[in-house]
């Protein structure tokens, strides 16, 4: 493969996660309100692993990545511990933020036509970030640009770098965007639902090309979604996020086939798919709390047809029935930590 | 509810042909420099009483052939028919006038905050096409009222609502009542699905059926969910660059796809096991500019199967039977392809 995937020497597997979020808290405040949008997110990530956040609308699983690169705006107020690559994200000033927002950690978007800068080319684009980061010559730069653009699949790629966003379909421009975030080898991709606005035959080379990529880089990617298919098919795990706080977590086999919360058993029921005809679709009644005020106990409990007194009065601990999966639900067996 | 005229036998809505192109305007004076074929020569019908699913890619043409259902746009050539009568020619004359056809056909769109008016309670939007119609504000209220309660909102606690006072699935119940204040016999539904949450859409997706069998409805359901559209429609059209590729009952095209696209289509879906993961995409590239469609068949660009005949003969409609048709060559005994014929009936 090409030298563009080779690591710096410098960077060895260790036991330490590349991702450790810790009791993660995310408030909204302006003068009429304040919006709890995440409260209490434990999550590791081990180098080369993929995770998906698999959330609805509201559910805090783009804030929760946003926070990772302290890329929220002033109203947010972020507390608990956030480290990645053993360094305390929230401990850094503008310089060291510099840095480590497209050195060590890139992210891509949903909308590339906003995330790429429409008055410069392609190549521009890249080239820009290499040499920001490595400090190495416009020519080393503009070379490693061709090389990523090759990396990432896109036909004609020398033609390409002169090539401005409007001028690139859809595919393409999420393509070149995948090239911006690669330029200086991250070891943890973020992607905040990037194929959901591609065609079906489009989004699905994506994401095998973001599979490829990772496992020839090494890379640990999160990767944010609504689309239980699209987790089913780039997921090493799954976090289901509700009201703020991941509910489930586990390997993703295990999760798709008996979820143990009921939250994602009911968003699996509801999930249309080949042989339901005919047939009525299990809903989930009724719709997410507001988050304005916190939700007292379980999030989930005015919704849930398996709910009981005891559930409105405490926040469920996560219990651990088997090693690797965790479930915030009181009728899941086994020791609460 | 309008009385039925042609008998069950014959089709609700018949398009044949239909075709419209969208200039592009620029250079020095502003004339035409190139011309999107948006919609390029689609000919369907919708059955009474069934669910048609329009899929295809964007740029595809379905929801301009939508637009084209309702006369948001207008055909630059094509026939629709409604129910045996020409639409848009004078009732005299044995057609339908459009004002007419409009009350019959009503539309729901995506974006369900977009197609309401901000400054009306919801009661008012969904009672302001029967009094343009005719009937009188009360009994128009009214029926409002009742509709709000079929969609499931009650009209007690949302009637003098605005649309931002609701959720996204709340807006879109209100979008339906509102297309249903009329009693329309056909409704088309542009992606009504598409923009909500996985446990709200399921809701809509029931809801729709209900109201179907209550109301006695007919849907063109268009949507680029495949997984949606085999779930709600009975017949299904797949499109592809502003033609029709491939057109038949459900399970016909899930089961046993004929044309190229179709297959590639279906195999793109991602798989919720991760034991089924594939690893090559079954296609390349994105779908072509509609600007300058290829010679021949449109697809040939993308297609595995492509040959040099693809590039000069247009395939036509191949018949395979049931009322399954593909527009493929291969599919066409005697067209010139070497593995012709293979897919006829």
């Amino acid at each position: 493969m090409s030298e563009v995937l080779e690591r710096p020497a410098t960077a060895t597997t260790t036991a330490v996660p590349l991702v450790r979020l810790r009791d993660l808290h995310v408030r909204f405040v302006t003068r009429d309100r304040t919006v709890h949008a995440v409260n209490g997110v434990d999550m590791d990530l081990a180098p080369g692993e993929v995770l998906c956040i698999l959330g609805e609308s509201g559910s805090g699983k783009s804030v929760t990545l946003r926070a990772l690169m302290r890329l929220l705006p002033r109203t947010a107020k972020v507390e608990g511990g956030i480290e990645v690559a053993g360094r305390d994200v929230q401990a850094m000033n503008e310089s060291q933020l510099a840095d480590f927002r497209g050195g060590d950690v890139a992210m891509i978007f949903q909308e590339p036509m906003t995330a790429l800068d429409p008055v410069f080319t392609i190549g521009r684009q890249i080239s820009e970030t290499v040499q920001r980061h490595e400090r190495v010559s416009r020519t080393a730069a503009e070379a490693r640009a061709l090389e990523l653009l090759e990396l990432v699949q896109i036909p004609s790629a020398k033609r390409r770098l002169a090539a401005y966003p409007h001028e690139l379909s859809g595919g393409l421009r999420q393509r070149a965007m995948i090239a911006v975030a690669l330029a200086c080898r991250p070891k943890l991709l973020l992607a905040d639902e990037p194929t959901t606005a591609l065609d079906a035959t489009v989004q699905i080379q994506v994401l095998l090309l973001l599979r490829q990529l990772q496992e020839q880089m090494g890379m640990g990617v999160i990767f944010v979604t609504h689309d239980l298919g699209v987790a089913g098919e780039i997921a090493d795990r799954v976090a289901v996020m509700y009201a703020g706080k991941v509910v489930e977590e586990g390997p993703v086999g295990a999760m798709m086939a008996a979820p143990l919360h009921p939250y994602p058993r009911g968003l699996l029921g509801a999930t249309v798919h080949a042989g339901l005809r005919g047939k009525r679709l299990t809903t989930i009644p009724g719709a997410p709390p507001s988050l304005e005020t916190l939700p007292v106990g379980c999030a989930f409990a005015p919704r849930c047809t398996e709910a009981e007194p005891a559930c409105s009065t405490a926040d469920p601990a996560p219990r651990r029935p088997v090693p690797d999966r965790m479930a915030r639900c009181i009728k899941v067996p086994g020791a609460s930590d | 509810m309008s009385e039925d005229r042609g008998g069950p036998a014959q089709p609700l809505l018949v398009l044949r042909g239909l075709k419209k192109h969208f200039p592009i305007r620029g250079g020095m004076f502003g004339g035409s420099i190139a011309t999107v074929r948006a919609v390029d020569g689609v000919t369907f019908q919708v059955r009474k009483g069934e669910t048609l699913g329009i899929v295809g890619e964007s740029g595809c043409g379905k929801s301009t052939t939508a637009r084209l259902l309702m006369r948001l746009l207008n055909p630059d050539a094509g026939e629709t028919v409604f129910d045996g009568e020409p639409v848009g020619v004078d009732a005299q004359a044995g057609g339908i006038a459009l004002k007419e056809y409009r009350r019959q056909v009503q539309m729901v769109f995506q974006d369900s905050y977009a197609s309401l008016n901000p400054r009306l309670p919801i009661e008012d939007s969904i009672a302001f096409a029967p009094k343009v119609h005719g009937v009188p504000a009360r009994e128009a209220q009214e029926r409002a009222r009742e509709l709000l309660a079929a969609v499931g909102l009650s009209p007690a606690q949302f009637a003098r609502r605005y649309p931002h006072e609701l959720s996204g699935g709340q807006r879109q119940r209100v979008n339906i009542a509102r297309a249903l204040a009329l009693y329309p016999r056909l409704v088309i539904l542009d992606e009504p699905v598409s923009a909500l949450d996985k446990s709200v859409e399921a809701q809509v997706l029931n809801l729709l059926m209900d109201l179907k069998e209550k109301f006695g409805l007919t849907y063109v359901f268009i949507s680029h969910d495949l997984n949606v559209v085999q779930y709600i429609s009975d017949r299904v059209l797949v499109m592809y660059l502003g033609i029709v590729a491939e057109q038949g009952p459900v399970d016909a095209i899930y089961e046993r796809p004929a044309h190229p696209y179709t297959r590639a289509l279906l195999a793109s879906r991602p798989s919720m096991d991760p034991a089924k993961r594939r690893t090559e995409p079954p296609l390349a590239g994105d779908p072509p500019n509609p600007v300058n469609p290829p010679s021949g068949c449109r697809f040939r660009t993308r297609c595995p199967f492509a040959e040099d005949v693809c590039a000069t003969q247009v395939p036509p409609a191949a018949d395979l039977g049931g009322g399954h048709e593909a527009a493929c060559l291969m599919a066409v005994p005697g067209s010139g392809h070497s593995q012709a014929g293979r897919l006829a009936a």
